[in-house]
């Protein structure tokens, strides 16, 4: 108990008064890009506003344990919402993406179609996120098992805490190269700079980012519109423009 | 108190850390309070500015521009890539150079009101007795603003200690090398380990309760130079 309470203090979130027409999403910060234009389009199309706020998917299970506000999780994981589920904070979870996994390096053609590069020594340091608190980082780890480089490549790993923070370590050149989401380096199909290899599905355990809706949003029509919306197929073509599938 | 051998790991890198920064401090931190004491010069606050900025400064601000200067295009990242020494982010030497721009005001503003504290006149009567300045400043100034000297040790030390956002900044999170006890700690918060974030926590609480403890315990006996 006194662990929970510790949490809250820190967690404590200052809740904003809502209104009927408007519905209070929280957003893995991996999909903020996307829900927003997903946000233009229901706001256009429904009349109803979004408050949005973005973050660590593992942070938003413990504000909405404690209270939060939020209606809407649109999380990074499948398991937060389902824990979010058991404990009877939220509906029966479904998965609006699925995340696809990228080699990236800002560096024109320093990495090949293949991911050959893994396996050259002519890098430093392998930036992936946390393999233990982001799912992209879990799926950099199968990736690099199944390549058979994990062992050799350990040391020269850094973790950023999630796949944001990995994408500077990159971005800024402090490491050369490193898994992020395919979303990140993309835009609308096509690689923003530097050079990178998509990795084949087949590598690593589907990256299932599910939403629920919350118990605070039950008996919103504002967040019920929104979590059919999400299941739409003007929705899903952004998501598919977006790096990921669905 | 069941800490497992990473959180022992983290808190020994820990303490290895406040222990050098602290130490690289004294040495850095001693003559720029000196100054700050003493000069009239016009220039003479701007650079107290610059000094204060870490107070004021987000940790994400610093540690974000910290990674761009040490990175290969930045200019600190170039002078050590033309060393031979590499790239400082994500090595426990980056974080110490870090932690040392970070708590530089911890270490300089409490010698520098020591220093004040003593007045022209000691120095004065040193100078009239022949001793050279830096004789002066040793057999006079630093014995007369000893208590300061210890606050500001105390406080760099256990602020260093408390450091989380620069070392998530640039630290990349190696067992080790940077993966400090409040990294180590916000791990567990984020993988919902609560049970193991507790008990860690609670080392770091009753520990900076101590280091404060001591320190105001200590404190009212010494008026002087504080």
């Amino acid at each position: 108990m006194t662990a929970r309470y510790f949490i809250a203090a820190f967690m404590a979130y200052i809740s904003t008064p809502s209104f009927a027409d408007e519905v209070q999403v929280a957003v893995a910060a991996n999909f903020v890009g996307p829900m927003q234009k997903i946000a233009a389009l229901f706001e256009q199309s429904s009349g109803h506003k979004i408050r949005m706020s973005s973050g660590a998917t593992g942070k938003f299970y413990a504000q909405i344990k404690n209270g939060a506000p939020f209606e809407v999780l649109l999380a990074a994981d499948e398991q937060t919402p389902s824990r979010l589920e058991k404990k009877g904070l939220a509906t029966e979870p479904f998965t609006y993406a699925i995340g696809k996994l990228v080699l990236w390096s800002a560096k024109a053609s320093f990495i090949d179609d293949k991911g050959e590069v893994l396996k050259t020594d002519r890098f430093t340091r392998l930036a992936l996120a946390n393999p233990k608190l982001a799912p992209y980082g879990l799926a950099a780890s199968e990736t690099l098992k199944i390549l058979g480089v994990y062992e050799k490549l350990t040391p020269k790993f850094v973790t950023g805490e999630n796949i944001a923070q990995t994408y500077q370590f990159i971005g800024t050149g402090n490491a050369e190269l490193g898994f992020i989401a395919m979303s990140q380096a993309f835009e609308s199909g096509k690689l923003k700079n530097g050079s990178a290899w998509i990795v084949p599905p087949t590598f690593y355990s589907p990256i299932r980012q599910n939403a629920v809706l919350l118990s605070k949003g039950k008996n919103k029509p504002a967040a019920k519109a929104l979590i059919q919306f999400l299941q739409s197929a003007p929705a899903k073509a952004i998501i598919n423009a977006s790096g990921y599938t669905i | 108190m069941p800490l497992t051998e990473s959180d022992l790991q983290a808190i020994w890198l820990t303490l290895r850390l406040a222990s050098i920064v602290t130490l690289i401090l004294l040495f850095i931190g001693t003559p720029i309070a000196w100054w700050l004491a003493r000069s009239k010069k016009w220039w003479k606050g701007p650079v107290a500015a610059v000094v204060a900025l870490p107070l004021v400064l987000p940790p994400s601000v610093l540690g974000f521009y910290l990674l761009l200067a040490m990175g290969p295009e930045g200019p600190v990242g170039q002078l050590t890539q033309s060393l031979g020494l590499g790239l400082l982010p994500f090595t426990f030497w980056g974080l110490v150079i870090a932690s040392v721009f970070y708590s530089l005001p911890f270490m300089v503003q409490p010698l520098q009101t020591a220093f004040e504290a003593i007045g022209n006149r000691p120095m004065e009567v040193a100078a009239t007795l022949r001793a050279s300045p830096l004789d002066a400043f040793f057999t006079v100034a630093v014995p007369l603003s000893m208590p300061g000297f210890m606050t500001a040790s105390i406080l760099t030390f256990a602020h260093t200690v408390g450091e989380f956002g620069v070392v998530l900044m640039i630290g990349g999170n190696i067992p080790g090398v940077s993966r400090v006890v409040s990294v180590q700690i916000y791990d567990y918060v984020e993988s919902m380990d609560y049970l193991q974030a507790h008990r860690l926590s609670a080392v770091m609480l009753a520990f900076s309760f101590v280091v404060l403890l001591v320190m105001y315990l200590w404190r009212p006996s010494s008026k002087k130079g504080m």
